[in-house]
């Protein structure tokens, strides 16, 4: 495992699969937003707000999904003492940061129409709002120091203290009465959201991932380069 | 119908605005990412045209490095 994800070939990888992957996320991207705002029907009680949950959903799905992963990042260069793994946590930390913003952001205007507030201090939206400053904190951890070391023992702290906020999240509208929906869509029980649904939901969270993985990428290269010039600087 | 499209039996204002700042915000995270890359691209590309004939010579047998450069429009190898 360690092997493909070495510098090297990760490097080599992303030159040559980021144009591909960026040319399917635009076809991705177009039919997802066909289907999310034309093809795609209106809830019988939500009517077209529902449309928000689109690019709500997916967005809050991802940047779960990337703190876990820059959690279990941070937890694996503490453990194997490889760098390569926080430098991939960093590369993973704008995207995350982004889709938890926009997640917090669309969620904030599908709440006017829907509950008649921008923002309620709800379990679920709080626990979120956290999540964001979590990223914001990583991301500071990384500019703020000088020193690399400190850069590294700050931002993986931050990683591994702010895992302990995605069961939380996952689980607030089941563990506390929410104004916030319990989950529609579940992997282990049969989910609730009709196909015609479904389908533009999966689209614009294939599409989303796609986008996250052409940022990693960029941002992998740059952080590649960037040693390489302090490569260049020993020679 | 594109009327209809628009104001979505009045929650348009909510959608649109919804959709549009998604698409903002990963127009300007994918430049950003963009012109970092660009930045330090166009950093090794001068470091390494400073560097003597030996000092490139070692610098060639690494594969990220040549990788690199291959991204550089006027580089002869």
């Amino acid at each position: 495992m360690f092997q493909i994800i070495n510098p090297k070939n990760l490097f080599s990888l992303s030159n040559k699969i980021r144009k591909i992957l960026f040319f399917l996320f635009i076809i991705l991207i177009a039919i997802g937003l066909l289907e999310a705002l034309w093809f795609s029907p209106k809830d019988y009680i939500q009517s077209h707000a529902v449309r928000i949950m689109y690019v709500h959903v997916p967005s809050a799905w991802i940047s779960l999904g990337t703190f876990s992963i820059m959690g279990l990042l941070s937890i694996s260069s503490f453990i194997f003492k490889n760098k390569n793994f926080l430098i991939m946590s960093k590369c993973l930390a704008s995207s995350g940061f982004m889709f938890s913003l926009i997640a917090l952001v669309t969620g904030s205007i599908w709440g006017k129409p829907t509950w008649g507030t921008w923002w309620a201090w709800d379990s679920r939206i709080t626990a979120m709002l956290l999540l964001g400053f979590f990223y914001f904190m990583y991301i500071l951890s990384w500019q703020i120091f000088e020193k690399e070391e400190t850069k590294q023992k700050i931002s993986t702290i931050i990683a591994i203290l702010g895992i302990i906020n995605i069961p939380i999240i996952k689980f607030s509208v089941d563990w506390w009465s929410t104004l916030h929906q319990s989950s529609s869509v579940n992997i282990l029980s049969k989910s609730t959201i009709h196909s015609s649904m479904m389908v533009p939901l999966v689209i614009m969270t294939v599409a989303f991932v796609m986008f996250s993985a052409i940022i990693f990428l960029m941002k992998y290269n740059a952080e590649i380069i960037k040693l390489k010039n302090k490569g260049l600087d020993r020679l | 119908m594109i009327e209809k499209l628009f104001s979505m039996d009045g929650y348009g204002v909510f959608v649109w605005s919804a959709f549009i700042f998604t698409l903002f915000c990963c127009c300007i995270l994918y430049l950003v990412a963009k012109i970092q890359l660009k930045k330090q691209e166009n950093k090794f590309f001068v470091k390494f045209g400073k560097l003597t004939e030996e000092k490139i010579k070692i610098a060639k047998k690494q594969k990220i490095n040549k990788e690199i450069l291959v991204n550089k429009p006027d580089y002869n190898f």
